[in-house]
């Protein structure tokens, strides 16, 4: 079963979810999709030792075939071809390596080559996998879409997202069997948790919310699923000593029991939501 | 009119907060929310949208069915996987290349505009706020960083200051987000995860040539951290303008919808605030 963690709002606890639910199961794999800013490692502390490279095709122009005519350019939906002077200039950088520009070329004369953006690591076992864009780099999904080739072997593969509700997100949950939502009890946390809930209503994903960072000051979030019928599968409590662990990269479910065991159950609930 | 960008890196570290509280404090500016996946800011200013205006940033392609023969050559050049094996497009996996109605040898594909978002043209008081929200999904969201700079740069004459909010990640947003920025202020906070993704930020700032700043929230949280990301930043040359306590009554605050210029409990964070600012100022 594949369980992504997403949010919408950064920053709400998709990292301390996802890490402290595949820390808990035996038999896991915990793949970290925020691939611009992956963090699961600085917890789970994985032995890094299997590297693979993300490339890319992009295009190269041989200038003996080139005529200058433009159909290039013309092809291109993402501006990444500028054919100046009857000379051809290609921005790598937002190439999406779709390959139009190769089709419309009436000399052959584009080819392609490939180009690293990313890298994949792992530990050993590959129970333990992170994405990581090159710097400089804007396009996620090419890195993405690797790492989900790379998932599935596992009883459970946890995955955690990156925050937002962009394109990045869709191919990060899309083939998910289910998504749990983490939020917390601010304005800020029930605006984007909306957000995320369209998204994944969008998808037709089966969902649950966590609350994060819970307050009694605050139960907008608690009020806003039971009006809409969501399920809120656990609330985590805002408290210092959880804060600072996390400063440090520890999970609440490496020095407490009694979270170990709120994980295990949130897995119970999710596996009898699904059934 | 000096434009700085608010960034962070990791989610969630107070962009949005900082940037609301410098709205109740800096005159003369016009303000932009570029997070358009997931925007905040409108949220704790008390705006009027003026203008909502529909943005088309992305194309997707569209079969007529009574021109497909079926002869699969769509299918075999789409590289996104988003057409079947019976010629059926998949919306949300269409990236809008043309790349199947160039060997489409019936003409029956084309490609059409897609609704990728909103832009909002709002006002507070008399100054000029422009926000933004993407469509569930979206492809482009880059663009739509681009569309916000330049509504909000066609209202403002004579300000002195546009202040714009930005998202979390080092990614396209976020590298439309800072380009022709005057400088960015990176939001951090004193956690492993806020060092690790304040470093990634700030190595793409400076390669698009953005001189950057640093904000600690939360930095009595960690002081080892704290630290570390001052040696960081010292190595780098970035100034350290701001640094916020641990404060459970910011969350309090923003749970009534007030910035911590609003709250008379809050005086010590109003006034780190605001000699971020003068810092942020007197530097640039």
């Amino acid at each position: 079963m594949k369980i992504a963690v997403l949010s919408g709002k950064g920053g709400t606890g998709k990292t301390t979810v996802s890490a402290s639910l595949a820390y808990s199961l035996h038999n896991s794999q915990y793949v970290d999709c925020d691939v611009e800013e992956p963090n699961g490692n600085i917890f789970l502390k994985a032995s890094l030792t299997e590297k693979e490279a993300v490339m890319v095709l992009n295009p190269v122009v041989n200038d003996d075939l080139c005529t200058g005519c433009g159909a290039c350019q013309q092809a291109c939906q993402f501006n990444a071809i500028a054919v100046i002077n009857k000379k051809v200039m290609i921005f790598d950088n937002i190439c999406h390596s779709c390959g139009a520009c190769k089709i419309a070329c009436p000399t052959g004369a584009i080819s392609e080559v490939p180009r690293e953006v990313g890298i994949i690591e792992s530990n050993s076992s590959h129970t333990f996998m992170h994405g990581k864009l090159n710097l400089n780099e804007p396009l996620t999904i090419p890195v993405i879409l690797q790492l989900r080739k790379k998932m599935n072997k596992y009883n459970h593969v946890i995955i955690d997202s990156a925050p937002g509700a962009s394109c990045t997100v869709v191919s990060t949950i899309e083939d998910c069997d289910y998504c749990v939502l983490v939020t917390e009890p601010t304005p800020f946390g029930l605006h984007d948790l909306k957000i995320a809930i369209d998204l994944v209503k969008q998808l037709k994903l089966p969902f649950g919310v966590v609350v994060n960072k819970a307050m009694d000051s605050d139960t907008s979030i608690q009020v806003f699923c039971k009006e809409q019928n969501i399920d809120v599968l656990m609330e985590l409590p805002y408290s210092k000593e959880i804060a600072k662990n996390y400063s440090k990269g520890i999970l609440p479910v490496q020095y407490s029991n009694h979270y170990k065991d709120e994980f295990i159950k949130l897995l119970a609930t999710i596996k009898e939501r699904t059934s | 009119m000096k434009q700085f960008v608010f960034i962070s890196g990791k989610g969630g570290t107070g962009k949005s907060t900082v940037v609301a509280s410098l709205a109740k404090y800096v005159n003369n500016k016009a303000l932009a929310d570029v997070d358009v996946d997931a925007p905040n800011l409108h949220i704790l200013l008390d705006h009027e949208v003026v203008e909502k205006i529909p943005f088309k940033g992305a194309k997707i392609a569209k079969i007529d069915q009574s021109k497909c023969t079926n002869c699969h050559k769509g299918y075999e050049v789409c590289r996104f996987d988003a057409i079947s094996k019976d010629d059926i497009i998949n919306p949300l996996k269409c990236e809008g290349c043309g790349a199947c109605l160039l060997v489409c040898p019936e003409n029956a594909i084309t490609l059409h505009d897609e609704l990728t978002g909103h832009v909002y043209q709002s006002k507070i008081n008399e100054e000029h706020f422009t926000h933004a929200l993407l469509a569930v999904g979206a492809e482009g969201s880059g663009k739509l960083v681009a569309e916000v700079k330049k509504k909000v740069k066609e209202l403002v004459k004579e300000e002195d200051y546009l202040l714009i909010d930005g998202s979390p990640g080092i990614g396209c947003v976020v590298i439309a987000s800072i380009t022709g920025a005057d400088a960015c202020v990176i939001v951090t906070e004193a956690t492993k995860s806020g060092l690790s993704d304040l470093q990634r930020v700030q190595q793409v700032a400076d390669h698009f040539g953005i001189k950057s700043f640093v904000c600690i929230n939360k930095y009595d949280l960690n002081i080892d951290v704290t630290k570390k990301i001052e040696e960081y930043c010292k190595n780098k040359n970035v100034s350290v303008i701001g640094k916020i306590p641990f404060e459970p009554l910011i969350v309090k605050a923003l749970q009534q919808f007030k910035t911590p210029m609003d709250d008379d409990k809050l005086g010590h964070i109003k006034s780190e605030i605001i000699s971020l600012w003068n810092q942020l100022i007197k530097e640039t």
